[in-house]
């Protein structure tokens, strides 16, 4: 469909601004733009539409089912959206004198308290933005903790060649080399690889658990002891926390510092890719050096304080304040009972699809999952032909989103799937009646994969003429 | 207590047997016994009705105000209707990164179109999809430009403080020197920077308007820049961008900003949007998703991420930047915001920030011990004076009669004014002023 | 799969060819090529730098992969295929002709295989 600007008309556009009601400043012509400045001029009945017309075409959580792995896709409540755009919380500013911001600093305090109870950890900052913002935070904490020791040779971060691809990612940005280590054929961290790679070099190990394949670590007491015996801290990626809310705690693992996805596990809506909030926490040896501002409660009041030994600030302000909100609201609906309830529920939907579909499917494990579980499609593959894309291609036209392809990178033909507790056995049911009509069709006739989706507003892209010739804006033409 | 799962109590038999358990807590069986939760200490759920309650209390502990006369990195301006009215549809609000892009064309073009604003407003060649805000977004450009031979940062003292202290934070990870290049009159001071930039450093960061609203003389600072091989990196007011030449223009390489101006509610600081253009020579070097168009194989032009390669999801390890996660909802908030405003409606936006800054400027300056801290400046929404009494003093008074005076900074204030403040509010403003600073 | 016959090989998949007394150009394999797909973008060293023997000198990108490109020797990089920048795909069109870079003061390079060794790597990997 046409962009916004194809639809732009000279002399219409929206009625906004008042009358300019004060004596009109200009700037001196050597400080304007010469070059003209091309923004759409449209009524607002045609802007409307326009991204009425757009929206249709984008699969939310509520145009079907969303079983993306590691992603946590499940339902944004609505009471959640209502508060966060209450005027007494979107109508301050951030530099309001400290006895006019009371109730921003409750929210910040309680969901901390909460969010600590929740995962083990002591405290918590809502600076970071996402889930990478907090892992880039979390390490430069651990960087911290071993420059303060005077250890200035911790200059490796350990991660499982499973690992999201964050991690190495924030790891390097953090000024870590990063050491990779294979899983064992379990899936799991393989034990003596660990010990053989850990040493007075190790500044940290980064993990999530359960793990990228959706295993809880059986090991994990063991694990988190032989880096603190090497003398690293243990990182814990919050992102699979969905299965485990109220059953165990990072902070009982013997994880030091950790982030959580509040868009995640805390029902905060995607956004189409954020905003999300991404808080670091930690046990109390570290928490001098969370990021600055940290909200102390007092008996009357809550202030802002700051701690010299800080990493700093990761970002403006406290964060995204709104996402917190939510987060808050949805904790307080589900409470100490609703929050076990949901990993309950999330870890018994997967294992239902799982075992289901493994009648069918190949499994890349078979034990019993938790709120996640990894298909491989390689015997498919070899025998006809049929890929795990082809598989989430075929999944489009049947109005259900893809599990993340390819991940983990540790197994062959990868389907990750992810149900979450927000969906209903029938929907379950539904699905894995696709998965099942998908894999006959894939006996029976496999070209049909290979040519979906036929039924989406578009069909599978050209991803190589993007890449090689971009164009990245409107006016830009390809070269070839 | 609420709760979200959809199942009742015999589905979730049902599944459980299928699944060949009996309870619950068998699908818990690989987790240690030692750290399983014993009891969880928080409080009982509550009904929709209950929450609303207590999260209304809550926000009812703050003070909202109804005349702002503050900025300082989060500006308060009038937001079109249609804004909140495109972001809250369910399917923009509630999708995943737009990674399937045949089930996400909409979200995919909207991107591509908030590229293109960005390009227009910057007059840069490539925009990414956002970052987390200015700050992160000033830091990611710190990134682009350093390398083993120039390894230094030179930042400007007149940006503002998050934005340095976080810069800082990032270079800490990343083993870069940043060097604070000191202020003269408001402005940087281009003989300092001149005695700083050497071949080992990889850019100068400022600015526009800095922190005290003032124009800069950024195309001086660019030339002084690219005289000693690195790169220009312009921070910037997206309303500015309007009427002000464009970091291209100025010849910068790269121009970053904070987006909040761009139909963004203050919400206490977040969630804002970090934007982030460049020139084509540095494109592959800009971090974070970006939308590009192709065609599908029936030749249909469409959209899709691209540039993937660059990402950590790829590259891991090796990638220049950890970001996943960004913006996405901010971003197409500041396209149906841009688009609601029109180029015309963006310009008046910009020339009644000029025209009501310079207003309060001088009616404030009409009192007795009040005076511009840098004469003689041209400036954008916001301006300096120093006071009489001591700042937080006057700032009280004017709280208690509602207003939310300018900020705090050393011995002085920075106003700030927008299309939000009319004449009467202005005019109280300075009544309330005069009256606090007389006695 | 082509392999020629009068080029060296490394078991990543490199190809080296002599182009004077201490002086060679470094490419990717057909086989390489193949197995990446199409290629989208190439990140090349600049000249003058130092390239080491199994060290990564550079990438190449596909839509969805990133892979490095090992150097067969010691040397100093005397030239860059800057073609390639533009055009990665001529990799995939044709391998042999599409070198990444030109190594200069090379020392003594052990461990090359020859065609018929590097063949038989291939037939390993098929």
């Amino acid at each position: 469909m046409s962009l916004i600007f194809d639809k732009s008309r000279e002399g219409i556009g929206c009625s906004i601004l008042s009358e300019l009601d004060v004596e009109p400043v200009l700037f001196p012509e050597k400080l304007k733009r010469t070059k003209s400045l091309n923004l759409p001029q449209l009524a607002e009945v045609d802007i409307s539409r326009h991204y009425t017309e757009l929206s249709k075409k984008v699969h939310g959580v509520n145009d079907g089912f969303y079983p993306l792995g590691s992603c946590t896709m499940k339902y944004n409540p609505k009471i959640n959206e209502e508060i966060a755009a209450l005027a007494g919380f979107t109508k301050i500013h951030p530099l309001q004198p400290e006895n006019t911001i009371q109730g921003c600093l409750e929210v910040l305090s309680k969901a901390e308290k909460y969010l600590c109870e929740i995962t083990g950890m002591d405290n918590m900052s809502f600076q970071p933005a996402a889930g990478a913002h907090g892992e880039f935070a979390g390490l430069l904490i651990i960087k911290a903790y071993h420059k303060s020791k005077g250890d200035l040779k911790r200059t490796k971060i350990i991660v499982p060649d499973s690992a999201h691809g964050t991690n190495p990612a924030s790891a390097t940005m953090a000024g870590f080399e990063v050491v990779n280590i294979p899983s064992g054929d379990d899936g799991c961290v393989d034990i003596e690889k660990l010990e053989a790679a850990v040493g007075d070099d190790t500044a940290g190990f980064m993990l999530t658990n359960p793990n990228t394949v959706g295993l809880f670590e059986k090991n994990i007491l063991k694990i988190t002891e032989i880096v603190h015996n090497a003398g690293g801290l243990v990182y814990y990626d919050g992102a699979n926390l969905n299965a485990i809310m109220g059953i165990a705690r990072p902070g009982d693992m013997g994880f030091d510092v950790m982030h959580l996805n509040l868009h995640k596990t805390f029902s905060a809506p995607h956004g189409g890719g954020g905003p999300g909030s991404g808080p670091v926490g930690c046990k109390s040896f570290l928490s001098k050096f969370l990021p600055n501002p940290q909200v102390k409660e007092y008996s009357d009041k809550y202030e802002f304080s700051n701690s010299p030994d800080s990493i700093g600030m990761v970002k403006s302000f406290y964060g995204n304040f709104l996402v917190v909100v939510k987060a808050l609201t949805y904790i307080l609906t589900l409470g100490k009972e609703g929050i076990k309830q949901a990993s309950e529920n999330a870890v018994l939907n997967a294992n239902y699809m799982k075992c289901e579909l493994s009648k069918i499917y190949d499994m890349a494990f078979d034990d019993i999952c938790m709120h996640e579980f990894v298909m491989t499609l390689e015997n498919l593959k070899k025998e006809k032909g049929v890929s795990a894309m082809d598989v989430a291609k075929m999944l489009l036209d049947n109005g259900i989103h893809p599990p993340t392809m390819y991940f983990p990178m540790i197994v062959h033909e990868a389907l990750m799937v992810e149900p979450t507790e927000t969906e209903s056995k029938a929907t379950l049911d539904k699905a894995i009646e696709v998965f099942s009509d998908i894999y006959k069709k894939a006996m029976a006739a496999s070209e049909l994969l290979h040519e979906a989706p036929v039924k989406t507003p578009v069909r599978r892209l050209d991803e190589v003429l993007a890449a090689r010739n971009p164009v990245l804006k409107s006016g830009d033409r390809h070269t070839d | 207590m609420g709760s979200y799962v959809p199942s009742t109590i015999d589905e979730r038999n049902d599944m459980l047997k299928a699944v060949g358990l009996d309870n619950i807590d068998q699908l818990f069986s690989s987790i240690p016994d030692e750290v399983k939760v014993k009891k969880l200490n928080l409080p009982l759920g509550q009904s929709e009705l209950e929450v609303r309650r207590s999260m209304e209390n809550i926000a009812d502990k703050n003070v909202v105000f109804k005349k702002i006369f503050r900025g300082a990195g989060a500006y308060n301006h009038y937001i079109p209707a249609i804004v909140k009215s495109v972001t809250s549809k369910e399917d923009f609000l509630t999708a995943y990164t737009p990674y399937q892009a045949e089930i996400s064309q909409g979200l995919l073009q909207a991107i591509f179109e908030y590229q293109t604003m960005i390009c227009e407003l910057t007059g840069m060649d490539v925009s990414n999809a956002s970052v987390y805000d200015g700050a992160t977004a000033a830091a990611e450009s710190v990134a682009m430009v350093t390398d083993k031979k120039r390894n230094k940062i030179i930042v400007s003292s007149t940006i503002h403080m998050h934005v340095l202290k976080t810069i800082k934070t990032y270079c800490e990870g990343s083993g870069v020197e940043v060097i604070v290049a000191p202020e003269k009159d408001g402005v940087t001071d281009t003989e300092a920077l001149k005695t700083l930039l050497d071949e080992t450093v990889a850019g100068v960061y400022m600015q526009q308007p800095n922190f005290y609203g003032i124009i800069e003389d950024a195309e001086n600072l660019s030339e002084l820049t690219h005289a000693a091989g690195a790169k220009f990196i312009m921070g910037c007011n997206p309303i500015s961008l309007a009427i002000l030449k464009t970091p291209f223009e100025c010849g910068a390489d790269i121009a970053v900003g904070e987006g909040q101006p761009l139909g963004m509610p203050l919400s206490f600081g977040g969630p804002y949007l970090g934007f982030m253009a460049c020139r084509e020579a540095l494109m592959r070097k800009l971090p974070g998703r970006i939308v590009g168009e192709t065609v599908d194989l029936e030749g249909k032009k469409a959209f899709v991420l691209t540039l993937q390669a660059r990402e950590q999801h790829i590259r891991r390890e090796k990638a220049s930047s950890n970001i996943c996660s960004n913006q996405a909802l901010c971003a197409l908030t500041a396209s149906v915001y841009l688009s609601a405003m029109g180029h015309d409606g963006l310009i008046d936006v910009a020339n009644q920030c000029i025209s009501k800054t310079r207003y309060l400027a001088n009616e404030l300056c009409k009192i007795e011990g009040i005076r511009l801290k840098y004469a003689d400046k041209e400036f954008f929404n916001e301006f300096v004076t120093t006071c009489s009494i001591k700042p937080n003093e006057l700032l009280q008074k004017l709280e208690q009669k509602g207003i939310l005076g300018g900020y705090p900074i050393d011995d002085g204030i920075l106003w700030c004014a927008t299309e939000m403040n009319s004449k009467d509010q202005i005019d109280e403003l300075v009544a309330s002023v005069k009256e606090a600073v007389k006695r | 799969m082509k392999i020629l016959k009068d080029l060296m090989y490394t078991k990543t998949h490199e190809w080296i060819k002599m182009t004077g007394d201490k002086k060679a150009k470094i490419g990717l394999t057909d086989f390489a090529q193949d197995s990446l797909g199409s290629l989208v973008f190439v990140n090349l060293p600049e000249v003058g730098d130092e390239v080491s023997k199994d060290d990564s000198f550079g990438d190449v990108e596909s839509v969805k992969a990133v892979s490095d490109v090992f150097s067969p020797v010691n040397g100093k990089v005397s030239a860059i295929n800057e073609e390639l920048l533009d055009s990665p795909e001529k990799i995939n069109e044709s391998a042999y002709d599409a070198w990444l870079i030109e190594v200069e003061d090379i020392e003594e390079n052990k461990d090359l295989l020859t065609p018929e060794q590097y063949e038989k790597v291939c037939n390993e990997e098929a």
